[in-house]
């Protein structure tokens, strides 16, 4: 929040700050509570069911009654586990997907943290999560636990390099690591000047990337049901669980606002006759399409094998990417500069 | 950019907020929660079988070598990162300067992908 921001930093003006981060915390617990939701409609509606429909008008509350569920249950934790990690783990899951929705920029005016960093904070602290996993999947004790933990030790390894690398061509644009910067950059009036047209093929790979890296369907095989009944998370319960459930909405709620920062122009308008209309609702719209095409490509998609899904990161994305990069580069110096 | 050290308080208290929530989640849980422990509840859980052996095993990890390449590339973008940011600034130097890097960083994924290294049963 700007106004503050500008003002000698005191501890009241800490306490306001803090308030809002409160309040947008509130906001992101309601955006996955209906994400949850919706996603379930949308799965439903595409397999021509019905979806949840019973607790409340249209099922309205059937998260609601689920997170209550889960805030009552029993806390079960193995004989053999390791507790102090095992009760670690969710909460170091947790942390750094709140945290780096700090740097996410809605509007012009609207932000909370106006790092020159910010795309480096994103994708380092983006990264911790994956330890925490594995760190739950070994400290249960469970075989499935444990290869679900590996699994995504794998997967975290082979797409991070390609997610990391596919932005650098819109860095190379836009010329700074600053997301407000960046989205600022993408000004052009027209919506072939956001960067997913001339970044076409770093788009791709970023979105690829970044579905391996919220390990979603077709790249879900640490919590794959059918082989290793729910992967790292198996042996957790109650409220412990939920927090996995948690930091893994969140992290939809903050790859489809990157991937609107990055690639689809932030807050702009599509076209210039269009720029009447607020840039928050540009912002919003952008963002709910990507957060339903993340559940499209779950209803549509079967879960790929583990050798399928090493080969592609390290055989296609990686060499997209570098390619992307340096195309970008030799773009910039035949005719930009 | 004059009061920008702003910006970090915000990302402490996203972090702290971060580490308040589960805090205070799990600890009302605690007193909503039943807890009535008892021997089968807390056994390991394996598809309701007897829990064979330790969980903690030692496997094959296929993917070793891929973390080996993983710690290269990594480094390559920490690389990438400052020069993408400098490079409208730079001169044509650093474009063939960054390509030499990448290139001898992709030979070695082209050795690699040579020796089987990325395929799955070649250890």
């Amino acid at each position: 929040m700007p106004p503050w921001l500008n003002e000698s930093l005191t501890w009241g003006n800490a306490l306001i700050l803090f308030l809002w981060a409160a309040v947008f915390l509130l906001i992101v617990l309601g955006f996955v509570t209906y994400a949850i939701y919706f996603e379930r409609k949308v799965i439903g509606w595409m397999q021509l069911r019905i979806g949840p429909n019973r607790v409340g008008p249209l099922g309205l509350l059937q998260t609601v009654a689920d997170i209550f569920k889960l805030l009552i249950k029993e806390d079960t934790i193995p004989r053999k586990a390791d507790r102090l990690l095992f009760v670690l783990a969710p909460v170091l899951a947790y942390v750094p997907a709140f945290s780096v929705l700090a740097v996410l920029p809605y509007t012009q005016k609207l932000y909370f943290a106006d790092l020159n960093v910010g795309l480096l904070y994103y994708v380092a602290l983006s990264g911790i999560t994956t330890l925490a996993i594995v760190l739950g999947g070994w400290a249960s004790n469970n075989k499935y636990a444990l290869l679900g933990g590996m699994r995504s030790a794998a997967q975290m390894i082979s797409y991070e390099v390609p997610l990391v690398i596919s932005v650098v061509g819109v860095i190379l644009l836009s010329g700074s690591l600053n997301l407000r910067e960046i989205v600022m950059a993408q000004d052009g009036g027209w919506f072939w000047n956001w960067n997913f047209l001339p970044q076409i093929v770093g788009f791709v790979v970023f979105i690829i990337a970044a579905v391996s890296e919220l390990n979603r369907t077709p790249f879900d095989l640490p919590e794959a049901e059918s082989e290793l009944v729910a992967g790292y998370h198996v042996e957790y319960s109650g409220f412990r669980f939920a927090f996995f459930m948690l930091s893994e909405y969140v992290y939809v709620y903050a790859i489809a606002a990157l991937t609107t920062v990055l690639f689809l122009g932030g807050w702009h308008a599509p076209a210039p006759f269009l720029e009447f209309v607020p840039g928050i609702v540009w912002f919003l719209l952008k963002f709910a399409f990507i957060v339903f095409f993340l559940f499209w490509i779950r209803a549509t998609f079967p879960r790929i094998r583990v050798d399928q899904l090493m080969a592609l990161g390290w055989k296609v994305l990686l060499p997209a990417a570098l390619l992307n990069v340096f195309l970008t580069a030799a773009y910039l110096e035949l005719f930009i500069k | 950019m004059e009061n920008y050290a702003g910006n970090y308080v915000v990302v402490v208290i996203f972090i702290l907020l971060g580490i308040l929530l589960p805090v205070a989640a799990l600890t009302a849980g605690r007193l909503l929660r039943p807890s009535k422990p008892t021997d089968p509840k807390q056994t390991t859980y394996e598809s309701g079988n007897e829990p064979v052996g330790e969980g903690q095993v030692r496997f094959n990890v296929r993917y070793y070598l891929f973390a080996l390449m993983f710690v290269i590339f990594d480094v390559e973008t920490v690389f990438l990162y400052p020069w993408a940011v400098a490079y409208n600034k730079l001169g044509l130097f650093v474009f063939f300067e960054m390509l030499i890097f990448a290139g001898m960083l992709l030979i070695g994924l082209l050795y690699a992908w040579k020796k089987k290294v990325l395929k799955w049963n070649s250890v």
